[in-house]
């Protein structure tokens, strides 16, 4: 099998299957009904990802390994997602901070992936890129409603962008597999990104009153499977069943 | 208006009901109809609200990603019928933050089923499959009542709750179909879920004190224990199909009356949970007031930020 | 606590090009783009609509079903409106 690419792939689909995973915690628990429905939709349409993802690894592995076999039965150093996305939904103004910063990469990169010489890539990118279009839109509007609300919404989204502002070079990462496939058109550079990143970055945080913080000082380690303390218990509710109860079906 | 007027106005108004006229948000309604309606269509939303828990408690966990994606979908729905249902009754002039008020002091009630606590993967299954169940025998005949805004939003509601029901089934089908340890897990669920199941279709007939007028208004179009007769009838073969046993010792086919006879139900049990004492129903009023008020700022800023815009926008036209 | 709702906001869909906008329910938000974003995400789940209308419910102006004699009544009996009141033999073909 070709390992890059397998590799390769997971570095995609881990990070919507955490960030699907975090937004699930939150259905039952949102701010209004009205917001619980849109961030369901955006982890249904992250989980929906994923499947693609891991099917297609799951035909690249080519062994008896199942879409759920790789989402639920690797070890914690094996996950390969962004230290970004697991961090908590310590409350909304964390939840929209994780999910800006996510999506306006996500959009970025999946642009490119649309270029990808993989066809399969090429078309879960295409259709991928409307709906993470929507959820770009979505996380911008609430940041700037929180951004430019009233001065405790204003203070809890600044704090929420300042402690998740550490997590966000790590995107830009090249990983081994990154490099292999970049070398044979079928991967994005991450690196040619950062750019539009920042600046796009920076002009909702200007519009939505916030302070882009300053902090040169990143945190990374996500995409080499060393996480955060946060990851370990994230796996522990989604791997219970497939652990406890081993080949079974469901 | 005169008490002559009024009386006449409601002899008008109970012909039209008979005459199968809906009844329309600004036409003129007796007082009691106006606060049955916001009773029972706010306790159906409610119902809707609280019981996204149960079920939200096994999104993190469900066993594989299909799972979790219809229970995230059928979680989701809830949320959304929920919705439809506040918003019919916002029509009745009342507020959705008055509602919920009226939830979080323990004014205003649920339905009971969601006080029970979901303790493995098959209760997914049981609620589903039985829950759901109930659910929509209680509901079908709401699609046709006479409140225009009630039935068009139970039109909604069942037209979309189809897959919720068979979405629990195909969960017990697989696991009856499973090991030996997931066939008794799903026998566990059916053995927990039954007997609330079938107190959720309500008090015994003797006991409701609500039907006649209910009956009159299309709030209800059967009895509950007709209701809970058909929900028997109608889930035991299932049950057998999947080679699972109902839980209970007296379920015997009357071959006179074409029906199951069933055992006798713990109403003392069914009031308990109702007053407030079941083993959940602490927690879930909990979830659901700290859902509100963690999200108090969030919308204050909504609303903060919609000012602000406003203004702005105003200003410019200047 | 919260010192304003969020206003009530009424949604109508297209379900396809071709057919009209239709009432199909209500929500709350704050703006109308959370309105319409709203919309979306709570009336169109299952792919029902191509087009979305939102309209905050205090702008809608309704007629008063006290006066529905007099609004709705004297066209009644406006049977010439019809085709079904012009008598034609039965001869008469496309008409």
């Amino acid at each position: 099998m070709n390992q890059n690419l397998y590799n390769y792939i997971l570095g995609i689909a881990d990070n919507s299957l955490i960030l699907g995973q975090r937004l699930g915690e939150l259905t039952g628990h949102g701010p209004s009904l009205e917001t619980d429905i849109a961030c369901t939709n955006i982890s249904l349409d992250l989980f929906g990802q994923v499947r693609s993802y891991y099917q297609y690894a799951a035909k690249i592995a080519g062994d008896k390994r199942t879409e759920d076999d790789i989402a639920m039965l690797r070890k914690e150093r094996e996950y390969v997602n962004v230290l970004l996305v697991e961090q908590p939904n310590t409350n909304f103004a964390y939840t929209i901070a994780r999910q800006f910063l996510f999506d306006v990469y996500h959009f970025l990169f999946l642009t490119q992936l649309e270029k990808s010489k993989d066809l399969t890539l090429s078309a879960i990118a295409t259709k991928s890129l409307k709906e993470v279009s929507y959820h770009q839109r979505f996380s911008t509007d609430w940041l700037k409603r929180l951004g430019d609300g009233t001065s405790e919404s204003k203070a809890k989204m600044q704090e929420a962008i300042n402690d998740l502002w550490t997590y966000t070079d790590e995107l830009f990462h090249q990983t081994e597999a990154d490099k292999a496939m970049v070398a044979e058109g079928i991967g994005v550079d991450v690196t040619t990104l950062k750019k539009a990143y920042y600046e796009k970055v920076e002009a909702v945080l200007s519009e939505a009153t916030l302070e882009t913080p300053e902090s040169k000082w990143f945190q990374k380690g996500g995409k080499q499977g060393i996480h955060t303390e946060h990851l370990g218990y994230l796996l522990t509710d989604l791997q219970y069943m497939q652990r406890t109860y081993p080949n079974m079906e469901w | 208006m005169s008490e002559e007027q009024i009386k006449s106005l409601e002899e008008q108004f109970e012909a039209r009901i008979a005459r199968d006229e809906k009844i329309e948000p600004k036409d003129w309604m007796p007082e009691k109809y106006r606060k049955t309606h916001i009773r029972q269509m706010s306790q159906h939303a409610h119902s809707e609200i609280v019981g996204m828990l149960p079920e939200g408690n096994w999104i993190t966990r469900a066993p594989s990603l299909r799972r979790k994606v219809a229970l995230l979908a059928k979680v989701q729905d809830e949320a959304g019928h929920g919705l439809y249902l506040y918003s019919a009754t916002e029509t009745l002039g009342i507020s959705r933050e008055e509602m919920y008020e009226q939830l979080h002091t323990g004014k205003a009630k649920y339905s009971s089923i969601f006080n029970y606590p979901t303790v493995t993967w098959a209760d997914m299954g049981a609620i589903g499959w039985l829950v759901d169940g109930a659910a929509i025998i209680n509901q079908v005949p709401l699609c046709n009542t006479s409140y225009g805004p009630y039935a068009r939003a139970m039109i909604r509601v069942c037209k979309e709750e189809s897959f919720h029901q068979r979405q629990g089934y195909e969960i017990m089908i697989k696991l009856a179909n499973g090991t030996l340890e997931q066939k008794e897990m799903a026998q566990d669920a059916l053995n927990r879920w039954w007997w609330p199941s079938l107190m959720m279709l309500g008090p015994t007939d003797a006991e409701s004190i609500h039907t006649e007028q209910s009956m009159k208004w299309k709030l209800k179009r059967k009895s509950n224990d007709d209701l809970r007769q058909q929900f028997i009838d109608q889930t035991v073969p299932q049950a057998e199909l999947i080679g699972l046993t109902i839980p209970d010792p007296d379920l015997k086919w009357n071959e006179e009356r074409q029906s199951y006879d069933f055992g006798e139900i713990d109403w003392d049990e069914f009031w308990q949970v109702v007053k407030g004492h079941g083993p959940m129903n602490k927690e879930r009023m909990k979830a659901r007031v700290n859902a509100w008020e963690n999200g108090a700022w969030v919308r204050d800023a909504a609303m903060a930020h919609a000012e602000k815009k406003q203004d702005r926008k105003e200003k410019k036209a200047v | 606590m919260s010192t304003k709702n969020w206003p009530l906001w009424e949604v109508f869909v297209r379900s396809k090009n071709g057919l009209e906008h239709r009432h199909c329910g209500s929500l709350h938000a704050a703006d109308e783009e959370m309105a319409l974003e709203n919309a979306r995400d709570v009336y169109t789940r299952r792919s029902e609509g191509v087009s979305i209308w939102v309209v905050e419910s205090k702008h809608i102006t309704a007629s008063n079903p006290e006066n529905n004699g007099e609004m709705f009544e004297p066209a009644q009996d406006k049977v010439y409106r019809h085709p079904t009141f012009y008598d034609l033999p039965d001869e008469v073909k496309h008409m």
